[in-house]
């Protein structure tokens, strides 16, 4: 036990020492979460768009400011001519352009119909079905205007009630995702190189003739990271709360207690990529390739899992910040105790035995 | 000159005999390139709907057989009432609840009004707004053939209406690997560019073989350009192999010609290598490099409007997408690749990237001294 003491000690040592590490390591995680937190939204807002409008009347007039008006549109450009338009859109400036016929207004009131076209920058699918969405019901509401008095017999009315999230703030999507990413890239990569650098440096020998075991060699590099990655949670979570303003709902002992199990998940994935890693720059090159991506996509933040070819939906089970999501989600903004969550905690458990269990039996004790 | 080309030579054959550097290099991103566009599917389909259903009539069963063949709602809970439903939502078997009052018919049919009840899990807010549009356009349309079972229209409508006809540009078939995929392959080239060249300069200090070079005849610059140049015809490599995929197997052929994004990319190599330079020449080991250059390689791709788009973000935020190559990157590969713009419709982001790659290098060779500290 003492000589295990002496070993985390010397982990410890060298992080402590190493500063300018230290420091990275320390606000990383803060800066990723302030600038993601606020910066990652798909909500669909101040799209710049442009009207082409052949008829210049007190009705299309109405119906560009209403656009503008909303929150959603920002009118950046009034075209003269058809021509104008695959212009600015091919020079990247607007998202949707708004056509209004010639006697747009004259057709409306005499002809009692009259037409509108909305052309969509549809590069981005969703963007521009949700702009089209909106668009068309700011002029819907024009029309009703125009018309106010007209009840509707046999009227089927709809009470909608958002949960969880009533004012749909972005945030309370993608911060439980940011979590994930950031804990789980920090603590990879911070260990993926702990035992491949002693490999680089050539003081691993010295390790091998210690009468240390495996077994110990491997947790004594755990422990001292796992300490800095507790304080990640911490400053992780408080910024969650007052920086970013999405609430803890559920039990906090439960959170920490849940994303301490994640943060050892992670670091056992850095030990694993360590161990098998011939130099550091392998290690990290392995740990950034096949971490970032995978979690970014397959923990269901960014993309809804459940849109997947099935074998990405099995594949993204392998992926343990899935699970920790789906975790902080419960947890965190339902609410919800351990009994709905422990389904996902016994597989991270699972998880982490496994790649320990790995990275201990393919731990050589002689150099190659 | 001729040290230059001695160096270049060491560089590459560096490169060349380690081969889990090229296994790292080539197949890694192309495997990614494979598999990520598949995930990356932003559509808003299969919805998770729990119904309650309190009135048993055929108006209720038909209105849900209705949202059932939408395409865009799976029914997947059916519970006799709101609370085991909202269970449904906490465990995420459903995303929203409808509710379907007792006498729903009755009231619709006899006193002219009838209301439901929908709860929606909005923890993701864009799927809660459209799946709610979703919904409440099927229950208008519902109405709508109610309304014409019971009511006679006049025959002529006095009423003005407003007709919106759509066109979606660009991508008519709403396909998400033509918007995805030239992006990914960005992201891609990057993440190689910069961290392969962070390391580089810090692993020769760690290994002690920078000592060798310090005390050699080379010059700053062709140090710098001789760490810079190979890099730079790998990463090359990488996009050719990249546009060859997105070619053969999602069949992206790029409106605009090649040469723009061959023209656009060189130069905007050029910045991503010369800031992977200057991060190596201010790391003393290759842990601090490989964190940084992540780090920032990171806050770059998740920050270029790849995934989430740009204009959504609070104002700051923009202003760092625009001090970010990469989202100039993004960005003319989309404009090139779906809408064909020429060199002249990119020049704005020419000459930002050209800005950005006189900083960096220029900074990375004034910072790098032959002295050791």
């Amino acid at each position: 036990m003492k000589q295990f003491y002496i070993f985390v000690k010397k982990e410890w040592l060298h992080i402590w020492r190493d500063r300018r590490t230290l420091f990275i390591l320390f606000w990383m995680p803060i800066v990723q979460i302030v600038l993601y937190g606020f910066a990652l939204t798909n909500e669909v807002k101040n799209a710049k768009i442009a009207v082409l409008d052949q008829s210049s009347d007190p009705a299309t007039t109405a119906i560009i400011q209403e656009i503008n008006a909303s929150r959603y549109f920002d009118v950046i450009r009034y075209l003269h001519s058809y021509e104008d338009i695959g212009r600015t859109f091919r020079q990247g400036r607007i998202r949707l352009a708004v056509v209004f016929p010639v006697a747009f207004r004259y057709d409306l009131l005499h002809s009692h119909h009259a037409q509108i076209q909305l052309i969509a920058d549809a590069s981005d699918p969703n963007t521009a079905n949700t702009l089209t969405n909106y668009a068309t019901a700011i002029i819907q509401d024009y029309q009703q205007s125009l018309n106010p008095n007209q009840a509707l017999p046999y009227e089927i009315k709809t009470q909608v009630r958002m949960l969880y999230n009533p004012e749909l703030n972005g945030a309370y999507n993608f911060v439980p995702g940011v979590m994930a990413l950031v804990l789980m890239l920090v603590c990879a990569m911070m260990t993926s190189i702990a035992i491949v650098r002693e490999k680089e440096l050539g003081t691993m020998e010295v390790i091998l003739v210690s009468p240390l075991k495996p077994f110990r060699i491997i947790l004594a590099k755990t422990v001292p990271y796992l300490l800095v990655s507790m304080l990640n949670i911490a400053s992780i979570l408080l910024l969650s709360v007052y920086v970013l303003g999405v609430p803890i709902t559920g039990n906090l002992g439960l959170l920490v207690g849940e994303s301490i199990l994640f943060t050892i998940t992670s670091l056992s994935i850095g030990i694993l990529i360590s161990n098998s890693a011939k130099t550091q720059q392998v290690a990290m090159f392995t740990s950034m390739m096949s971490l970032f991506l995978p979690t970014l996509l397959f923990s269901g933040f960014l993309f809804p899992v459940e849109n997947m070819p099935w074998p990405l939906q099995v594949i993204s089970n392998v992926v343990p910040a899935k699970w920790y999501y789906i975790i902080i989600k419960s947890v965190m903004i339902k609410g919800l105790g351990f009994s709905y969550v422990w389904k996902e905690t016994l597989i991270l458990a699972g998880m982490t035995l496994l790649l320990l269990g790995i990275s201990i039996n393919r731990f050589k004790i002689r150099l190659a | 000159m001729r040290t230059l080309l001695f160096l270049l030579q060491k560089e590459l054959l560096q490169i060349s005999r380690d081969p889990a550097i090229i296994v790292i290099l080539f197949v890694m991103p192309m495997i990614q390139l494979l598999i990520l566009p598949l995930a990356a599917d932003y559509e808003i389909k299969n919805i998770n709907l729990a119904v309650v259903d309190h009135d048993h009539s055929s108006y209720s069963r038909h209105l849900i057989e209705k949202i059932k063949s939408s395409g865009y709602f799976r029914l997947t809970d059916y519970s006799p009432g709101y609370n085991q439903a909202l269970r449904a939502v906490e465990r995420d078997k459903a995303d929203l609840v409808m509710e379907i009052p007792a006498s729903f018919e009755t009231n619709l049919v006899r006193d002219n009004q009838a209301t439901l009840f929908i709860a929606i899990n909005a923890i993701n807010g864009v799927k809660a707004g459209l799946g709610g549009a979703y919904i409440q356009g099927i229950i208008q349309n519902y109405n709508g053939e109610v309304r014409e079972l019971w009511d006679q229209y006049p025959a002529f409508d006095p009423e003005p209406v407003i007709a919106v006809t759509f066109s979606d540009w660009y991508n008519p078939h709403m396909n998400y690997y033509m918007f995805m995929v030239p992006g990914i392959l960005v992201m891609l080239v990057t993440m190689i560019g910069s961290s392969f060249a962070a390391n580089n300069i810090v692993r020769e200090k760690e290994m002690g073989t920078m000592e060798q070079i310090n005390v050699s005849p080379i010059r700053k610059t062709h140090f710098i350009l001789g760490k810079l140049i190979p890099f730079w015809m790998l990463a090359l490599m990488v996009l050719s192999v990249g546009l060859l995929i997105a070619r053969l197997v999602y069949g992206i052929v790029p409106l605009g010609s090649y040469f723009t994004i061959y023209a656009f990319a060189s130069i905007y190599l050029l910045a991503i290598l010369g800031l992977g330079l200057l991060l190596s020449t201010y790391a003393q080991t290759q842990q601090q490099s490989m964190l940084v250059s992540f780090f920032i390689t990171m806050i770059f791709n998740l920050l270029s409007g790849l995934y989430t788009p740009i204009e959504s973000m609070p104002a700051w935020a923009q202003v760092i997408t625009r001090l970010n190559p990469v989202s100039y990157f993004i960005e003319v590969m989309r404009m090139v690749v779906l809408k064909g713009s020429s060199l002249a419709d990119v020049r704005f982001q020419i000459l930002a990237v050209l800005g950005f790659a006189v900083f960096f290098n220029g900074w990375a060779i004034l910072n790098y001294k032959k002295r050791s500290a």
